[in-house]
């Protein structure tokens, strides 16, 4: 167990990262809302995180092999259903994106916020406190 | 150009919004224009929208907007009979620019709203980054 502490963080730094790229698809869905025939998208953090979680780093069997350092791969972006499709092609709906980015960007920072208590908990173990 | 990050995607959707906003507005100076030929007349300006993708296949639908052109819209000027008018052709007839201002201002608002949502995004991605900046502390 050489790396244990790694281990410790390591679903928050998968998570933080599905995280910023779903804000990414969000703020090109915004950025894309009175384009015509433009078909906004989204990825599903739940099964991206599960994915994340089951891809293991790949294996070195040889010295010259370059490890991977990240566990996450880029997954599958799908495109939204939406409720009121526009006459131009459009599917963005505007209250749907901000809504989508404000939960996001929240759940974001609850990420940040575990990732902090899981920080001070452990420097808290470190320094015998 | 490629898009490089988050911020890249926004400030470039504000960019499109802005050259949407200066067709608006100029549609709107020139509203009242008044020619003596229908080839002179105000026509109103449009901005045309394109999806620029981060990656050629599509795949990670990270993608901004562009306002490729800016174009002129094809309708004919409004011919009205004016025989005393100064502006006034031989038939006494004068071309005003066929500009739609509720359309203008509809499009104006339409415009402003989006660009405001885009200052939105970049405030709360710049919030976030720098919360995860000093994370630890």
């Amino acid at each position: 167990m050489n790396n244990s502490i790694k281990q410790q963080f390591d679903v928050y730094s998968n998570a933080l990262n599905i995280r910023n790229k779903k804000n990414e698809i969000l703020a090109s869905n915004i950025a894309n809302a009175s384009t015509p025939n433009f078909k906004a998208r989204d990825v599903d953090f739940e099964v991206e995180l599960a994915r994340s979680l089951n891809n293991g780093p790949l294996k070195t069997s040889s010295s010259s092999h370059i490890a991977l350092t990240t566990k996450y791969l880029p997954g599958k972006v799908q495109y939204r259903q939406s409720i009121n499709p526009s006459v131009d092609g459009n599917t963005v709906e505007l209250a749907v994106e901000q809504m989508e980015f404000a939960e996001n960007s929240i759940r974001y920072q609850t990420t940040l916020d575990f990732i902090n208590s899981k920080i001070r908990g452990l420097l808290g173990a470190i320094r015998g406190e | 150009m490629d898009i490089k990050n988050i911020y890249h995607i926004a400030q470039r959707a504000m960019g499109a919004q802005l050259v949407r906003l200066n067709a608006t507005a100029s549609n709107l100076a020139n509203a009242d224009n008044i020619a003596s030929n229908p080839n002179d007349a105000y026509k109103p300006v449009k901005p045309v929208f394109e999806t620029k993708y981060f990656d050629l296949i599509r795949k990670k639908g990270i993608s901004t907007v562009d306002a490729v052109t800016v174009q002129k819209m094809d309708i004919d000027p409004i011919k009205e009979y004016k025989p005393g008018h100064p502006m006034a052709d031989e038939n006494g007839f004068i071309y005003r620019a066929p500009v739609n201002i509720e359309e203008e201002y509809v499009d104006m608002l339409e415009a402003s709203r989006h660009y405001q949502n885009n200052v939105e995004v970049i405030s709360t991605i710049k919030a976030l980054m720098l919360k995860t900046a000093s994370l630890g502390k």
